[in-house]
């Protein structure tokens, strides 16, 4: 049933701006220095500003499907409930009472913010994928998600000049600096083709023409990386082994203590506002 | 950790609004250089949609002048009325002066 797929997809695209701007957001008053700590929390409300507008699409497919068909999709007990209750699902409630096997971003997002370098080394992989992959959703017969791409792209390709002109910054820097950078860099880049390769929701995306084939981004996202690792006086990373998992459900140890957090107040207090 | 932390040098932010004809003061950061100096007063000086031009400036590059010389500098324009172009008779064919 398309209506699924759709959802799915969605979900998926969502949980990766979600947890990515969950990571930056934990940043907030602990930047550097005080404009880059401003320049993070607007990309990271970016990103959640993103994750709303997909979660608002994904409540509205859920809230016009029949009930029956509802309470095939969650396994989260506290979502059940609600559509058991026949009441109708909202974005919070896709962010907040999903657990971690339920989240379908990559895992390349969820990884830790660790030093500078590394912050940025996550950010500038991510940001060079939204890019592409946004650019290829202009095209999807989803109307909805060929908007929300077109609007987010505006957003995305300032995060792409911010993270590269980091790493090219840091890279020309200092001794250390460039070290670093190159660690971060090649600690990172494991997380990478995952993004990547096709799971079987992505197929069934793209088969039915809403998705995007991830597969075919690959070489111009190579490209991209390398001229301005170049361009930083970088070495291309390698990786021997690509980590996969996360667009399966298949976690690091990190989400749960994401989710955790970011949980918190609705699973303590359900339906709490404030 | 030594003294070797060193801080970015200040720079000063000009930002035209939309509606505005010239670039205004509005306010000052920290940054390594020019351009980042633009992109941080973008991300600090404009994130409720208040310009749509960037100007920065490294503060050390503006002279200022001296407040001890207010007095000798602007009081003396105070009595000299006759510099306002309000003296003028207007034709009348001149409208919206």
């Amino acid at each position: 049933m398309s209506s699924v797929t759709t959802l799915k997809y969605t979900l998926q695209l969502a949980d990766n701006v979600l947890i990515m701007g969950q990571r930056l957001a934990a940043l907030c008053g602990k930047g550097p220095i005080l404009e880059q700590d401003i320049a993070l929390t607007n990309i990271s409300l970016d990103q959640i500003g993103q994750a709303r507008s997909l979660y608002q699409y994904a409540a509205t497919i859920v809230n016009n499907m029949s009930v029956a068909d509802k309470a095939q999709l969650f396994n989260a007990p506290l979502l059940q409930e609600k559509i058991n209750n026949k009441l109708s699902i909202t974005e919070d409630d896709l962010a907040y009472l999903r657990d971690a096997w339920d989240y379908r971003n990559c895992l390349l997002v969820e990884q830790e913010n660790g030093d500078w370098a590394y912050t940025v080394a996550r950010s500038f992989f991510f940001d060079r994928f939204q890019y592409l992959l946004y650019t290829a959703m202009l095209k999807s017969t989803d109307s909805t998600l060929a908007a929300i791409a077109e609007k987010s792209l505006k957003e995305v390709q300032y995060h792409i000049k911010w993270a590269s002109e980091w790493v090219i910054r840091l890279g020309d820097g200092t001794d250390i600096s460039k070290e670093k950078m190159q660690q971060a860099l090649q600690a990172r880049w494991e997380y990478t083709g995952e993004m990547f390769t096709m799971n079987e929701l992505e197929k069934e995306a793209y088969n039915i023409g809403i998705g995007v084939d991830v597969s075919q981004l690959q070489q111009t996202y190579q490209q991209q990386i390398e001229t301005i690792v170049q361009e930083a006086g970088l070495q291309m990373p390698t990786a021997a082994w690509m980590q996969t998992g996360g667009k399966n459900g298949v976690h690091t140890e990190h989400l749960g203590y994401i989710l955790a957090e970011m949980q918190y107040l609705q699973r303590a207090y359900p339906n709490m506002e404030w | 950790m030594s003294n070797e932390h060193k801080e970015w040098p200040l720079w000063e932010v000009f930002i035209r609004s939309k509606a505005g004809l010239d670039h205004k003061h509005a306010g000052s950061l920290h940054a390594a250089d020019a351009q980042m100096a633009i992109e941080n007063a973008r991300d600090v000086y404009t994130r409720r949609m208040e310009g749509i031009s960037i100007w920065v400036v490294e503060s050390k590059h503006i002279h200022a002048s001296n407040p001890e010389e207010a007095d000798a500098f602007f009081d003396p324009a105070q009595d000299k009325i006759y510099r306002h172009p309000t003296f003028y008779n207007l034709p009348d064919e001149l409208k919206h002066m």
